[in-house]
């Protein structure tokens, strides 16, 4: 049996957003929402994380930082955008600097929409992220051998 | 009110031991989880369930396992294997300074998997869990000097059913321990060098660069530590089994509260208070027994 159900933890990383998304974020950790009720914790720190929650849109800066996090975290694992930036890149998509939204660089398993993406959304999309670990964990077991 | 006791005596010592060894991690795991549905609760949350530590460990198995350096899971091998022994050397009636010599040793373990992998923020967190030694060492001797004045043995067997309450005797130095005790459970103000709690300014201190099973093994010696160190705070009212349970339940409660009320020191601070401490409530009620008797 896989627990990647019952404890979820999730790595923030704002590659750059205008940080709506970002406070969602801490707001889903507060009383009212708790996500630690299902054991999700945010972790500060790759090498703890199981789900790397991305917000905002990925430029030409933050693209190094953001793959270098996601080489850091150990298999299985998941990668949520959050928002509408992280999704396509949104209004700031046309930028110069900007190189749209998170799947242009690396793989990603959950959309959550909004701008900004509401709590109930994106615990709702780390649900969901818990689903594909899931898989992915039995899919990476079975590929070890 | 004796057949704790006289169950205790009836088990050897190696099953005493293997007692300890199978029991304290679920024992601890539960405490862990207790722990973090009442930090939830003192919070205003609703919190994770009590088994939720269990979850996580569970997860942190199936994990990939990633290395940096080949010393990093020797030391943490160690680090669980020292503290698993003193614990079972503890509870198997043995010679309490061995337990604690054994534990500032797992600790030292702790402290070399923190210097040696890369990361400089797993720099810091040892760097801090050598003040955190230094800073709570002295106490920790100090009631396994002040059992033995009061009793005249450092053996555990002999200490808990001594028939006169220790903490008649020894009430500084219980207080002192209970100090130091916080520094131990990791809890604030005195989790300088690894918290539990999210966002710290060196992200998970000597913990960052452990990761999957290896941190699994890091909480697991933390749970065979906790239910030690419940275990010496039950010494001190060893007269009466029942008491002695609700005080050490007691006082976890208590280290949770004070967890929840305190926000971090500086190292200054953690040392300086806990030598201070050590020496008021500490060393004079050694000075007083030694002259009283």
């Amino acid at each position: 049996m896989a627990w990647f159900k019952r404890s979820p933890w999730i790595l923030h990383y704002n590659a750059t957003s205008c940080n709506g998304c970002d406070t969602e974020v801490i707001v889903s950790l507060t009383p009212l929402y708790d996500l630690e009720r299902f054991g999700i914790i945010n972790t500060g720190n790759p090498k703890h994380a199981d789900i790397l929650a991305v917000t905002g849109s990925v430029n030409e800066k933050s693209v190094q930082a953001l793959k270098n996090l996601y080489d850091q975290m150990p298999n299985p694992k998941v990668i949520m955008a959050v928002g509408l930036c992280a999704i396509s890149g949104c209004v700031f998509q046309d930028c110069y600097n900007v190189m749209g939204g998170v799947d242009k660089v690396l793989p990603v398993d959950v959309y959550v929409p909004g701008c900004a993406a509401r709590p109930e959304a994106i615990i709702d999309g780390v649900i969901m992220a818990c689903e594909i670990l899931e898989k992915k964990y039995a899919e990476w077991k079975k590929g070890r051998g | 009110m004796n057949s704790i006791y006289e169950a205790y005596q009836v088990l050897s010592m190696a099953e005493r031991a293997l007692v300890f060894l199978v029991l304290a991690p679920i024992a601890g795991g539960l405490l862990a989880g207790i722990d973090r549905k009442l930090s939830a609760r003192l919070q205003g949350r609703y919190g994770p369930p009590v088994r939720q530590p269990f979850f996580d460990v569970l997860k942190l198995f199936q994990k990939e396992r990633i290395v940096v350096n080949k010393f990093q899971n020797f030391n943490i091998i160690l680090f669980f294997l020292f503290t698993a022994c003193s614990g079972a050397l503890f509870f198997a009636g043995a010679d309490i300074l061995l337990t604690v010599f054994g534990l500032a040793l797992a600790g030292t373990f702790f402290i070399l998997a923190g210097f040696s992998v890369g990361s400089p923020y797993s720099h810091l967190g040892a760097e801090r869990e050598v003040i955190q030694m230094v800073s709570y060492e002295p106490m920790v001797i100090l009631m396994a000097v002040g059992m033995y004045q009061a009793t005249g043995s450092f053996k555990v067997a002999d200490l808990v059913q001594y028939e006169a309450p220790l903490i008649l005797y020894l009430p500084g130095i219980f207080l002192g321990f209970l100090y130091i005790l916080t520094i131990k459970f990791r809890k604030s103000p005195f989790d300088l060098s690894m918290s539990h709690h999210a966002h710290q300014e060196i992200v998970r201190g000597i913990t960052t660069e452990f990761s999957g099973p290896a941190l699994a093994l890091i909480e697991i010696t933390h749970w065979y530590e906790n239910v030690l160190l419940l275990g010496m705070v039950y010494l001190f009212f060893g007269f009466n089994p029942w008491i002695a349970l609700v005080v050490s339940l007691a006082t976890y409660l208590f280290e949770i509260f004070i967890d929840m009320n305190y926000a971090r020191f500086k190292w200054q601070l953690t040392l300086a208070s806990t030598w201070l401490f050590t020496a008021v409530a500490g060393i004079s009620n050694i000075v007083v027994l030694s002259v009283m008797k």
